[in-house]
């Protein structure tokens, strides 16, 4: 639970990254407890899908606010995914586009107090990682057969570069799962650990010092809600970028 | 860490797709179709809006034309229409002129015939009287009427004399 508020003392700054049961569940021997993360991923789930459809309920050839909020997230989306893939990979634009709306209304919901960032577990992250991973792999094979391992060697490089090319296009190819999951899941934990942190220095300090954290902190918050939105932005753009990789190779 | 304890791994994992497979279906089937539909619908609008514009913009301009090429013929017929009636009022005034000339031309010959038969006429009388002067004046002197023909002869001969 974030205590972004700043309650003070006892908890450690990591309390609030804690899962908590609300429903238990065991299915086979596995815990498929309803968890605080999972009430914000319905909730993310819930706030995205009532945006979108309520928004565009009227379809209204002259937009209103809510309207023209939905088509702005919209077209930023399709824009980045045009200028990154092009046409040609049209039918992947959903997966992009639900993973970024899942990823910044997940962040965004993170920065309500009290609140729980379902992106700041890394399995969570890894999970959505590894189904862009895994997704673009089968596609570039899909596309290229046997052809795709050509996407190992750089192009123009002297063939007795080879043997030290190739492990490093491999191991820089099956690391991108890990670097897109921990750069999210990391930006989350440091930024959230950090609120707390200064967070807790406002009742040390009192209530004439204690000002001085607080100031970082609302600054802070600002902050946070810039990189929940580039955090899901970047996921977004590496998504497309592997598409694009492996749709046209170089 | 709460991140690392694998105990909670199975959980996120199926409440992971539990949420994210649903808001998938819910953007592809609805959410994207419903927006794609709205933007084409608007650009539609606007494509057939603009091509009205230019149907109209092209009707006005053929008006225009019409307008001109009306007007340039007008101006040209009504240029033609003074240079005609200058023509005629020219023509009709050297008729007039003309006529007039012969008129004043005809009224002046009879003036003279009128002048010549009366100088012919006075110039008769001129030696009548002469006859009956040159006679009574004779008379007077005399005291004898002298004859007629002998005071003609005379006078005519004066006359001449003189003449």
């Amino acid at each position: 639970m974030a205590e972004n508020g700043g309650s003070g003392g006892g908890h450690s700054p990591l309390a609030q990254f804690e899962i908590k049961e609300i429903v238990p569940i065991e299915i086979g021997g596995l815990d498929l407890s309803f968890t605080n993360s999972s009430l914000f991923m319905v909730a993310a789930v819930m706030l995205a899908a009532s945006f979108f459809l309520l928004g565009m309920r009227r379809g209204a050839l002259v937009p209103g606010r809510w309207q023209s909020a939905v088509e702005i997230s919209y077209e930023f989306v399709a824009g980045l995914f045009r200028d990154t893939v092009g046409q040609e990979g049209r039918q992947y634009f959903p997966v992009v586009f639900t993973l970024f709306m899942f990823i910044l209304i997940g962040n965004l919901l993170g920065m309500l107090p009290y609140s729980f960032t379902f992106t700041s577990h890394i399995i969570v992250t890894f999970a959505m990682a590894a189904v862009v991973f895994i997704g673009v792999t089968i596609l570039g094979f899909a596309k290229h057969g046997m052809r795709f391992f050509a996407f190992f060697v750089p192009p123009g490089a002297p063939v007795a570069m080879w043997p030290l090319l190739i492990p490093i296009e491999v191991i820089s190819y099956l690391s991108r799962p890990i670097s897109l999951s921990v750069r999210l899941f990391a930006n989350m934990l440091a930024g959230h650990t950090l609120l707390k942190v200064i967070a807790g220095f406002i009742p040390v300090l009192g209530i004439v010092f204690g000002v001085i954290p607080l100031a970082l902190v609302v600054a802070l918050v600002g902050l946070e809600i810039l990189i929940a939105f580039l955090q899901a932005y970047v996921f977004a753009i590496l998504t497309c970028l592997y598409i694009n990789d492996a749709l046209h190779m170089h | 860490m709460p991140q690392l304890d694998p105990s909670f791994f199975s959980t996120q994992l199926v409440w992971l797709f539990l949420t994210l497979v649903p808001l998938y279906l819910i953007l592809r089937r609805a959410v994207l179709p419903r927006i794609g539909e709205v933007l084409e619908a608007r650009q539609r609008h606007i494509d057939t809006d603009l091509e009205k514009a230019t149907k109209l913009r092209q009707e006005a301009e053929a008006v225009l034309a019409d307008y001109e090429k009306a007007l340039t013929e007008a101006r040209s017929r009504a240029v033609e229409a003074v240079k005609e009636a200058g023509l005629e009022m020219t023509a009709a005034s050297a008729r007039r002129h003309e006529a007039f000339g012969q008129e004043l031309a005809a009224t002046a010959q009879e003036a003279e015939g009128r002048i010549t038969r009366a100088k012919e006429e006075a110039l008769a009388h001129v030696s009548t009287v002469a006859n009956e002067v040159a006679a009574a004046v004779a008379a007077k002197l005399i005291g004898a009427e002298p004859a007629a023909d002998q005071v003609e002869n005379t006078v005519k001969e004066v006359m001449e004399g003189r003449g």
